[in-house]
């Protein structure tokens, strides 16, 4: 490492003219895309508790085999035997959404429920989304995962193993149960309900 | 080893060295007190979901969108400026392909957006947004003009220096950054909480962009110089 990293600097208030108003990207999986359909709300909560109108969420995630639309993610390229063998991209997918949040601090997403993907010492990961959060009053973006209420894969996560059981909750989805394949996720910024940010 | 096919491949991202970014935390931005975590970060190890991310390329560029002079039928009022520059790892590795977005308030210091209640008139040749992507050498080129300052309510009698919000995709998710450029010499900068909150000067000092005679085109525009530094990674694999 020979140069340092530009700082960050908050997105501001006025975010939408350069990266929302004609770039959101609310359907993360196109009709034709396979998999699991999911319909997320996302909420952005202060520590007053009150909902933040001017943030943004970007979502990057795997498609349903548990595969990422990058050149870094090798699954499924060679023959080594190994369990990743056939993974592919073969249905329409890039795998990134953003949204801004409205009045009420909430954003919507349509995608597809990702797949298991590998993570330390290659065990799998349990289906998640990554999550960046960016907000006027935000000098950097933080960033989350969303993961699944109820998925058994959960208890062998490596990425929730090292997050204290009490804090585990922030970043499961909940299923709302009147609706089939809808999902709600609160991201609390601060107080008590303090959602588990990541540093990457 | 040869089984693991993605552990093996997986070299880890350098993290930033301290003080070089802002913390989430400084009062003297006042929407910061709210809107940012008290609990520690946990540190995550970097795994396939960190270090893939949005990779542009294919994307398509209209041919006005790095031009925000030419977006409309009549030409914009104010300094007409060309910024360019290069987006860079740490290593010092140019980023190719990768998409920055900008936008900025016009030369009266008043953005195109439904919240800006800054009483400084519209200008109906000016939105103010743009796109584009660098090229095979990390290069990339803007054509704009010089935002005016503009006044926020964080406390009294505040000003933000003018300045160029740019929003940039390298290669991963966990390059990912949204920053803001400044003009050398801004008497602004020294009152402004946005840009104090990096705690080391020299890192601040790498926000305001170099006044550049080698682009600044006779008789039409003033060229600004903007590199941009993202995270790079290890040149060897991490192994656990
Ligand atoms: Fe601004």
């Amino acid at each position: 490492m020979d140069l340092v990293p530009t700082p960050s600097q908050t997105a501001g208030p006025y975010f939408h003219l350069g990266m929302t108003d004609t770039r959101s990207v609310k359907c993360i999986a196109d009709p034709q895309t396979k998999g699991e359909r999911v319909w997320l709300a996302c909420r952005v909560i202060d520590g007053d508790g009150v909902p933040v109108p001017d943030a943004m969420i970007e979502i990057w995630q795997a498609n349903a085999e548990g595969k990422y639309n990058h050149p870094d993610d090798t699954q499924g390229d060679d023959t080594t035997g190994d369990d990743t063998q056939g993974k592919t991209i073969d249905s329409p997918w890039f795998g990134f959404g953003r949204m801004p949040t409205l009045e009420d601090g909430s954003c919507e997403f349509e995608t597809i429920k990702p797949g298991r993907v590998p993570g330390p010492r290659n065990a799998l990961q349990a289906p998640h989304l990554n999550v960046a959060i960016f907000a006027r009053g935000m000098l950097k973006q933080l960033y989350t995962r969303m993961y699944f209420a109820g998925d058994p894969a959960n208890s062998e996560d490596a990425v929730l193993a090292l997050v204290p059981q009490e804090r585990r909750e922030s970043l499961l989805a909940q299923p709302v149960v009147s609706h089939p394949g809808h999902w709600r996720f609160d991201i609390h910024l601060q107080g008590e309900r303090e959602t588990v940010f990541f540093d990457v | 080893m040869g089984h693991l096919t993605n552990e093996r491949s997986l070299a880890q991202y350098h993290r930033t060295p301290p003080g070089s970014q802002p913390p989430s935390l400084y009062e003297p931005y006042r929407a910061t007190i709210r809107r940012s975590p008290t609990q520690p970060l946990t540190v995550l190890p970097h795994t396939l979901s960190e270090i893939t991310g949005p990779v542009y390329g294919h994307e398509k560029i209209g041919e006005t969108d790095n031009d925000l002079t030419r977006q409309h039928s009549g030409e914009p009022l104010g300094e007409r400026i060309i910024v360019s520059g290069r987006v860079l790892d740490d290593n010092g590795r140019p980023v190719p392909h990768a998409l920055i977005e900008v936008w900025q308030a016009n030369a009266t210091g008043r953005y195109r957006h439904k919240n800006d209640q800054h009483p400084a008139p519209l200008d109906p040749n000016f939105t103010g947004a743009g796109r584009t992507l660098t090229d095979e050498n990390g290069s990339y080129r803007f054509v704009s003009i010089k935002p005016g300052a503009y006044p926020w309510f964080n406390h009294y009698n505040a000003w933000r220096p003018a300045h160029i919000h740019f929003s940039i995709f390298g290669r991963a998710f966990l390059t990912r950054l949204v920053t803001q450029m400044y003009f050398p010499g801004d008497p602004l900068f020294a009152f402004d909480p946005v840009f104090q909150s990096i705690p080391d000067d020299k890192a601040r000092q790498r926000l305001i962009s170099k006044f550049d005679l080698e682009t600044t085109q006779p008789q039409w525009a003033l060229g600004f110089r903007f590199d941009i530094i993202l995270r790079g990674r290890d040149a060897t694999p991490f192994e656990d």
